[in-house]
């Protein structure tokens, strides 16, 4: 495929490993903020190729990984609620809540359906007016626009029986939490492509200047990590911190304002927790006052809840990259992809759901 | 969950701002895009698309210039 298979050329990427090596001089730490980014250097091995000074840390981008426990029970009630249809991106259905999971209630009975776009969602509910539609709005950035989307398409329509469960996280608040960290480790980021594909990279100026760290927005093929990880090195090699641009080819300094303004019409700015993190000041969003009767959480009551986790569990450790999975003494054993017991490991975009796929023979 | 897949778009329909859309091929399998967030987009273009939603038009000229500057790195090795 076009735009895929040339990133994927071992030829180009054995250049970018031997250019890595002849740049590095000490010791690096760069933390990969998205979840697929973590994905690939993991599936392929980028993490071994390069020079051993440079230490990558798997930092906290996946929704799917951070999204709160308490929200999963929430979805839960409302999915077990007889007249609901459970509307989800896939990745959803296997997060483990309190008790169970939104596979399971399928597995008994409850309506939960996998759609393949939010706006889908909008179009059961109006096939469905005798029941009552919710979609499960997770995502960073890069979602947040087809959410926000499929939210104006049912008000714009009249479509009642449609509301959203928001879990919307947002990227720049985490690196600021990550950097403002006594424990910081990172020394420079790989930014996450597809969010800058929507945002732009201007919020990342501000971020470079004030903490004087390395920023490269960078795709998810392993010829564009490689590519990220030797513009991030040199950076830091000569002393320079500047946001820059590896995945030019869809990310613009300015983004794509059209989605933006989808966005801020539905969504505002808001507190959030983040599984395995903890509240990260505005670092989320939720529906904005006029969009209201939307929201699942006000329509359905879920508004209060508070739930522990595991005390074994340390992904938030894994996300500042203080520990590897390998370090943890429940990985791979109590712990795994059927049986998660935390952030890192509900997903297949979480460090240790990678390490557990693709590592497994280290351990 | 950001996974976004480029594909080519064959024909674009739809007048309603929100839910113009393209039916767009990802590597020969068709699925139709909502192209809303692309006004600019045409029949041809690549676009990156998530969710169903295309969220940017591939710039050609600057993959050609990656591609461009790899092929100096191996020159000069």
């Amino acid at each position: 495929m076009k735009y895929l298979d040339e990133y994927r050329d071992s030829d180009k990427a054995k250049l970018l490993v031997d250019a890595i090596h002849k740049k590095v001089t000490k010791k690096w730490s760069i933390m990969e903020i998205c979840g697929g980014q973590t994905h690939s250097i993991v599936k392929y091995g980028i993490d071994d190729l390069i020079s051993q000074n440079i230490n990558l840390i798997h930092g906290p981008g996946c929704p799917v990984c951070v999204t709160p426990i308490e929200k999963i029970d929430k979805a839960i009630e409302i999915a077990s609620k007889a007249n609901v249809i459970f509307c989800s991106f896939g990745d959803m259905l296997r997060v483990p809540g309190s008790n169970t999971d939104l596979l399971k209630l399928k597995a008994v009975g409850s309506d939960v359906r996998i759609v393949y776009s939010p706006v889908d969602a909008v179009q059961i509910a109006k096939q469905n007016p005798d029941k009552e539609v919710v979609f499960f709005a997770v995502g960073f950035e890069t979602t947040a626009p087809p959410n926000a989307q499929a939210v104006f398409i049912a008000h714009q329509q009249g479509v009642m029986n449609f509301s959203v469960l928001v879990s919307h996280v947002l990227v720049p608040p985490a690196i600021k939490a990550i950097l403002d960290s006594k424990n910081n480790l990172v020394q420079g980021f790989l930014a996450a492509g597809h969010v800058c594909t929507v945002m732009g990279y201007k919020e990342y100026e501000e971020i470079v200047s004030k903490y004087k760290i390395p920023i490269v927005v960078t795709g998810f093929e392993p010829v564009d990590i490689l590519q990220g990880i030797l513009m991030c090195v040199s950076q830091l090699e000569e002393g320079r911190h500047e946001a820059e641009n590896q995945y030019s080819r869809v990310v613009t300094r300015e983004g794509n304002a059209k989605a933006m303004e989808v966005m801020y019409e539905v969504f505002e700015i808001c507190e959030r927790k983040w599984r395995g993190i903890g509240e990260i000041k505005e670092s989320g969003f939720r529906l904005k006052e006029k969009y209201s009767d939307y929201d699942a959480e006000l329509k359905f009551g879920v508004v209060n809840y508070s739930v522990e986790e595991s005390g074994e569990c340390i992904s938030g450790l894994i996300l500042q990259g203080i520990k590897k999975p390998v370090d943890c003494p429940v990985f791979g054993t109590k712990c795994n992809p059927e049986h998660p017991f935390g952030a890192t490991m509900v997903s297949t975009e979480g460090a240790c759901s990678a390490y557990y796929l693709y590592k497994e023979k280290k351990l | 969950m950001c996974l976004a897949v480029p594909g080519k778009i064959l024909e674009i329909s739809g007048d309603d701002p929100q839910l113009r859309s393209a039916k767009v091929s990802f590597g020969g399998a068709i699925k139709t895009v909502n192209i809303s967030f692309l006004s600019e987009a045409k029949v041809g273009d690549y676009v990156l698309a998530h969710v169903g939603f295309a969220l940017n038009i591939i710039d050609e000229e600057e993959a050609n210039k990656t591609m461009e500057y790899l092929k100096l790195m191996g020159d000069v090795e």
